[in-house]
């Protein structure tokens, strides 16, 4: 059995959301400069290359690209044959975003949903645990905002409503959504499983690189077509107008019940941020 | 597009004279307020008591910024979503403020205070923290510091770059903006 200190995973947590929130992906950057190639609007363009320039000062200063330094949201893979040692593995988690929120000068967003008093270390994060084959730990860490958050839906359609009616949600979830996410968006589509399912898989989603499809040649294609259609709706970056609304869609697909059809929309600001660690 | 500089406090000519796209490039002091502290100052509103501010003329950003970094004035502050504001912002027109800078859709109360108490929304680039950053040459909390993030600072900025998304003939640059590039 590999041993895996909890230390480390401390350690890699701290570093990973300081990172996420500093340095913007070049997949995302990449997608801002095709909109700027693109973008029939002097406005959109304009504002694509703000949050180039934007992001080019976080990088330089170390500086979160947006305050909004989101919850602290992790994807963990621990691997069956890994033994974590040291200290409890939620705890060693935890202890991360702490230090990484207040050592990388990030905005602490947690708060107590009634009285709305600020847990003031952004704990507790939420964390997906996964168990896997292999004596690996495997962290992807997402901060996630709350203003493209708060735009995001579940629904459980009828069986009838098929791949149509699903489009049909997705396109009418981000037309309603309008300016609120920051687009340019990045949109997660989880369809599937249950209830809680179909939302897991759509945040899962927004861990793809953008330009990333899915494996299944159909699926990549429903992809394609959903962000054409999106970005014919006029809203634009910033809602300003324009055909740079989103910059991807990722659909992740799992089997349902034979009453069911759940499907999960998450939205992602154009500060689509993840980076992930292996130990 | 018309890049216009204007000096906070606020008239109401400075106001009416603005289109809805116009670049603004706001100076002088400006206040942080969002959610937790909106809250608050509605209380307040309602009990008959006074506001920590005089928010008359004054200009009102949805902002919860981030830690300043030592020898930085502040840490990140980009624009937060501005209808969660929507239920207190009428009142508040209607006491005086002349401003608000978010992002996001406004709802049609909203915009009709615009209209009958003569103030607009400005809109701000959501996300790009570290750039609007760099227009906030000081900032010290005057009221509820117990909110963290959320409290209310006295923010002194140069040449603020927003954009004015609700004017006071009832405009929306987002309903504009959409329609001109629409093509579904």
């Amino acid at each position: 059995m590999r041993e895996v200190q909890a230390a480390e995973i401390t350690k890699a947590v701290r570093d990973l959301f300081v990172d996420a929130n500093c340095n913007l992906g070049e997949d995302v950057l990449a997608a801002f400069d095709r909109g700027i190639a693109t973008d029939e609007s002097p406005v959109a363009r304009e504002v694509l290359r703000e949050l180039k320039e934007n992001a080019r000062i976080a990088r330089d200063e170390q500086s979160p690209i947006c305050q909004d330094t989101g919850l602290a949201v992790l994807f963990v893979e621990v691997g069956q044959d890994v033994h974590v040692v040291g200290g409890d593995l939620k705890a060693a988690i935890n202890e991360g975003v702490k230090k990484g929120y207040r050592e990388g000068y990030l905005r602490k967003s947690a708060c107590h949903p009634f009285t709305r008093a600020n847990t003031k270390d952004n704990t507790p994060a939420v964390i997906h645990f996964d168990i896997v084959s292999g004596d690996k730990v495997r962290i992807v860490a997402v901060p996630k905002g709350g203003g493209a958050e708060n735009m995001s839906r579940v629904d459980m359609l009828s069986p009838s409503a098929g791949l149509e009616g699903i489009k049909d949600f997705i396109l009418k979830r981000i037309e309603a959504s309008g300016s609120n996410p920051c687009p340019p968006t990045v949109v997660g589509v989880g369809i599937g499983g249950t209830f809680e399912r179909s939302a897991l898989l759509a945040k899962k989603a927004l861990t793809r690189k953008i330009g990333e499809r899915n494996a299944d040649p159909e699926l990549a294609k429903v992809e394609v077509e959903v962000l054409e259609r999106i970005n014919r709706l006029g809203i634009g970056p910033m809602g300003y107008g324009g055909n740079t609304t989103s910059l991807d869609v990722f659909f992740e697909v799992e089997p349902c019940h034979i009453a069911s059809l759940p499907v999960a929309v998450n939205v992602q600001c154009h500060a689509a941020r993840h980076k992930e660690a292996v130990l | 597009m018309a890049e216009i500089k204007l000096k906070t406090p606020l008239t109401d000519e400075d106001v009416e004279k603005l289109k809805i796209g116009d670049k603004v490039l706001l100076t002088g002091v400006i206040y942080s307020g969002r959610d937790a502290a909106h809250k608050r100052l509605f209380d307040l509103i309602q009990s008959g008591r006074e506001l920590p501010v005089d928010i008359r003329g004054q200009v009102i950003y949805y902002v919860g910024p981030a830690p300043a970094k030592p020898g930085k004035p502040i840490g990140s502050a980009g624009p937060t979503t501005s209808y969660r504001m929507d239920a207190f912002a009428p009142k508040l027109m209607e006491l005086g403020l002349k401003g608000m800078i978010g992002k996001g859709n406004r709802g049609t109360e909203v915009v009709e205070a615009m209209k009958n108490y003569k103030a607009v929304y400005f809109g701000a680039t959501g996300g790009a923290g570290a750039l609007l950053a760099r227009s906030i040459k000081k900032a010290e909390t005057v009221a509820y510091e117990d909110l963290g993030p959320e409290a209310i600072q006295r923010m002194e900025v140069e040449d603020f770059p927003v954009v004015v998304i609700n004017d006071t003939k009832g405009n929306d640059l987002y309903v504009e903006g959409a329609k001109k590039y629409r093509k579904a």
